[in-house]
């Protein structure tokens, strides 16, 4: 069974003799104390409107690439969107810097980026962020100290380190948010990483989105270690294990997370146990798993049902909520329209950008 | 029988070094594993211990001698039993020896003798002052090794965003001493010794870099940097293309490249045309110390991803350098470095050498070559090849490195593409073997480029 379905006290949680193993557990348990972030009604809806956004933005980029507007590979953020935006939101904004792999459109959008030009860049047009020049992996807003948007598993993570090593240097105050999946967390450069990064004391957050996962290959049948938070443990970086599928939770351990980082404490490592429903990319049938186990999941542990189920406890009608996905919607199809009617680049762009000077 | 005490060789690249200390006195006692003396090379200060028991006989070499040979007899040891003060050896044995025992070196030119700055009887060209060096320039001489130092240290100076990254070159000073003093100078938030991970630290100081750092990333040799090759090209030189221009990666990868000296198939490659293949790179391969620090501190203040290869075996080789505040040259711009009429020889780092040894040799028989150091090999320098063709009409290339599909291969694409009409005779290459770098002496000499083969190609180019 997929773990992000898994309940703190069900049977497949860690033995209280393995927690007891895991040394590094302080932050962990900061988190258990205080699971939910104490939001006010108006974050919970910024929330909701941003994961709906993502969602929205999501589908629609899967139906552009079923109508050949989008080429090459396109991998969907649906099912994750509490991850990026209960991370991000605690971000100071305009200093910390954000990196992750090429599941990017999510990241962008909870940024705020304007969904035009993700999805023209989508579409490969000149006005796409990266001018048409990198398409879906490959985005970056330099504005909003985000660094991509990488294709290559796991590269994001030492670069990343790179990106604290620069805060550090600059004395700056800020922290690197470094995210990766439960794939990448097989790569070498990832503990090459680590090491430096506590060695050093770098401000950054390993951030391992686990959606069970890697392409088509279940955690359990690539990795020895399917506990991901504890794979710091050899580095001296503390971990901590949190559920993906719900904003108020994730957003409450980067509280704890960020702190500790910000504190010059170096390093933490969050697992977030969260799920993709679509499969690795556009072209991935996922025969891997069954439906039900997706069926069960979208019913169950849905991040934005579940927050909307909140919000309605708080008092919101559901016609409140029916009208932000009605602007959504709106906001999504102008994003459409514009990536398909907008030009393609001028032929001219093909030799920009290559080098910064001339020689 | 008296035992000699020989020079040692301290290092693969080591032919002299200074006799910096005696810690024995004639006539001590000596056990093994006594530190007799202490051997200065140009890479560090080594101690020099003793393997066999025995009385020390005659002192040869007085301390603070410079330029001893490997192999020259510094001291004379008496066994047990034997008389210390007979143990001196025959008059002639105090004389170097006239080859070193590092004869597996490429065959390398004293830098006095190579660059032209001595006179050149048989020749009447002469060498070709660099044209950035203004008339009237006070010159100094420093080692490779020195100017690239300097240049590093100049920009660490003028650029608080510039910092020094890799293994070995904080606390020991640099695994080739490049990095020699920096730490004392800029402390260790500036001169950052890494673990043994060369693709981890590749990828930090690429991210430092788009994260608005100027790193300089040494590799204790490039063959190392194969482990990060994709942070250098998949991260480094891509991305600014990849954000449409949004994202720059000011970075300067740097370290030995090519073949030391006897240190084998892995520790011996040119690793020129692989970068130099790539779109996004600077690719700089300087062969003396003014380029050297001149197109370092330009590589450092360039705004693109910068691999700079340099070359062990020169490091320890002196040249001049413009005795000036701010020595900076173009990125891109190869250098005439001899004038000649008759054959072009094109070349870059440590072939720039035996292109001039063997241009040297080629004059005494009538042959004007002239010796184009391309200096830059991405982006090259086209129209330096091409008006020297079009002046020669006849070259070839020398290169320390594989044939197949290399940067002489590149030179002669470009030689039929665009300056067909002006060749009479085929462009050849002068290349090492296309074999995996063997550590014996002899196989690895064969498998070497050496100037004798770059006289042979011009000849034939000459059909001569």
């Amino acid at each position: 069974m997929a773990k992000a379905a898994r309940s703190k006290t069900t049977d497949s949680a860690p033995s209280a003799r393995d927690q007891h193993d895991f040394a590094l557990h302080s932050l962990q348990e900061s988190h258990e104390k205080a699971l939910r972030y104490d939001a006010s009604t108006e974050q919970m809806l910024d929330f909701y409107e941003q994961m709906l956004l993502i969602r929205r933005f999501e589908e629609r980029a899967g139906q552009l690439y079923g109508l050949g507007l989008i080429g090459g590979f396109c991998h969907l953020y649906i099912g994750q969107e509490a991850v990026a935006v209960g991370l991000q939101s605690a971000l100071k904004e305009g200093l910390d810097s954000v990196i992750t792999g090429y599941r990017d459109h999510g990241h962008m959008l909870a940024y705020g980026i304007d969904p035009k030009v993700i999805m023209a860049e989508l579409t490969g047009r000149q006005a796409g962020i990266s001018k048409g020049k990198g398409g879906s992996m490959h985005m970056f807003s330099t504005e909003h100290r985000f660094y991509g948007g990488h294709g290559i598993v796991g590269a994001q993570v030492a670069l990343g380190g790179g990106l604290a090593l620069a805060h550090q240097y600059r004395e700056d105050g800020g922290l690197c948010l470094a995210y990766f999946g439960d794939g990448a967390a097989n790569q070498g450069q990832v503990y090459e990483t680590f090491n430096m990064a506590s060695l050093w004391k770098l401000p950054i957050v390993f951030v391992i989105e686990n959606n069970q996962y890697a392409m088509g290959t279940a955690v359990s049948r690539s990795s020895a270690e399917t506990e991901f938070y504890r794979r710091g443990t050899a580095f001296r970086i503390p971990g901590m294990d949190v559920n993906g599928m719900d904003v108020l939770e994730v957003r409450q351990a980067a509280e704890i997370a960020f702190a500790h980082v910000r504190g010059g404490n170096g390093p933490v490592l969050m697992e977030l146990g969260t799920y993709r429903y679509r499969g690795h990319s556009m072209s991935d049938p996922a025969k891997y798993r069954t439906r039900e186990e997706v069926q069960d999941m979208r019913e169950h542990r849905d991040p934005i049902e579940g927050l909307k189920k909140t919000l309605l406890e708080r008092g919101k009608s559901e016609d409140e909520l029916k009208d932000i996905d009605k602007r959504i919607r709106a906001t999504v199809s102008e994003a459409a329209d514009f990536a398909e009617s907008s030009p393609e680049p001028d032929p001219r762009e093909l030799y920009t950008d290559i080098l910064v000077e001339s020689y | 029988m008296a035992i000699e005490l020989k020079m040692p060789a301290l290092s693969p690249t080591m032919e002299e070094g200074t006799l910096a200390k005696w810690l024995k006195k004639e006539g001590d006692a000596i056990v093994a594993g006594d530190i007799i003396a202490e051997i200065e090379t140009d890479k560090a200060t080594m101690e020099f211990e003793a393997v066999d028991e025995g009385t020390l006989g005659k002192i040869l070499v007085s301390e603070g001698t410079e330029g001893v040979k490997v192999g020259t007899v510094i001291a004379t040891m008496a066994g047990e039993g034997e008389d210390a003060a007979a143990a001196a050896p025959a008059p002639a044995a105090a004389e170097p020896p006239a080859a070193a025992p590092t004869s597996a070196e490429p065959e390398a030119p004293q830098p006095a003798k190579a660059e032209g700055a001595t006179a050149r009887p048989a020749s009447t060209a002469k060498a070709a002052r660099d044209p950035e060096v203004p008339t009237g320039t006070a010159m100094k001489t420093v080692t490779v090794r020195e100017a690239l130092r300097d240049a590093m240290a100049e920009e660490m100076r003028a650029d608080e965003r510039v910092f020094v990254m890799g293994e070995e070159v904080a606390q020991y000073q640099g695994a080739y001493k490049v990095t020699q003093g920096l730490l004392d100078e800029f402390g260790p938030k500036r001169v950052i010794d890494t673990p043994i991970t060369e693709y981890g630290f590749a990828g930090v100081g690429t991210g430092a870099a788009m994260g608005g750092l100027k790193p300089i990333v040494e590799f204790m040799t490039f063959n190392f940097a194969m482990q990060a090759i994709d942070h250098i090209i998949n991260s480094a030189a891509k991305t600014n293309y990849m954000s449409g221009g949004q994202m720059r990666c000011p970075i300067v990868f740097r370290g030995p490249n090519a073949a030391a000296s006897r240190v084998g198939a892995q520790h011996s490659q040119n690793y020129g045309p692989w970068y130099a293949s790539v779109p996004g790179l600077i690719v700089i391969a300087p062969y003396d110390a003014a380029d050297c620090k001149g197109l370092l501190k330009a590589a450092i203040r360039s705004e693109d991803p910068v691999v700079f290869l340099e070359n062990e075996l020169v490091y320890g080789r002196s040249f001049d350098v413009p005795d000036t505040d701010d020595w900076v040259l173009p990125i891109g711009k190869a250098r005439i470095v001899r004038e000649g009429r008759d054959v072009t020889i094109v070349a870059y780092s440590i072939a720039v050498g035996m292109a001039l040894q063997a241009a040297e040799e080629l004059a005494g028989e009538g042959i004007e070559a002239e010796v184009i150091d391309l200096r830059t090999l991405r982006p090259l320098d086209r129209e330096a090849i091409l008006e020297s063709l079009a002046k020669t009409n006849r070259l070839i290339i020398a290169e320390e490195g594989w044939p197949t599909c290399s940067i002489a291969s590149e030179v002669m694409a470009i030689c039929m593409e665009e300056g067909f009409d002006n060749l009479d005779a085929p462009v050849l290459r002068v290349t090492d073997e296309d074999v995996p770098l063997p550590y014996a002496a002899n196989l690895e000499k064969a498998a070497l480029i050496d100037a004798p083969r770059i006289v042979a190609a011009a000849k034939k180019v000459c059909y001569r």
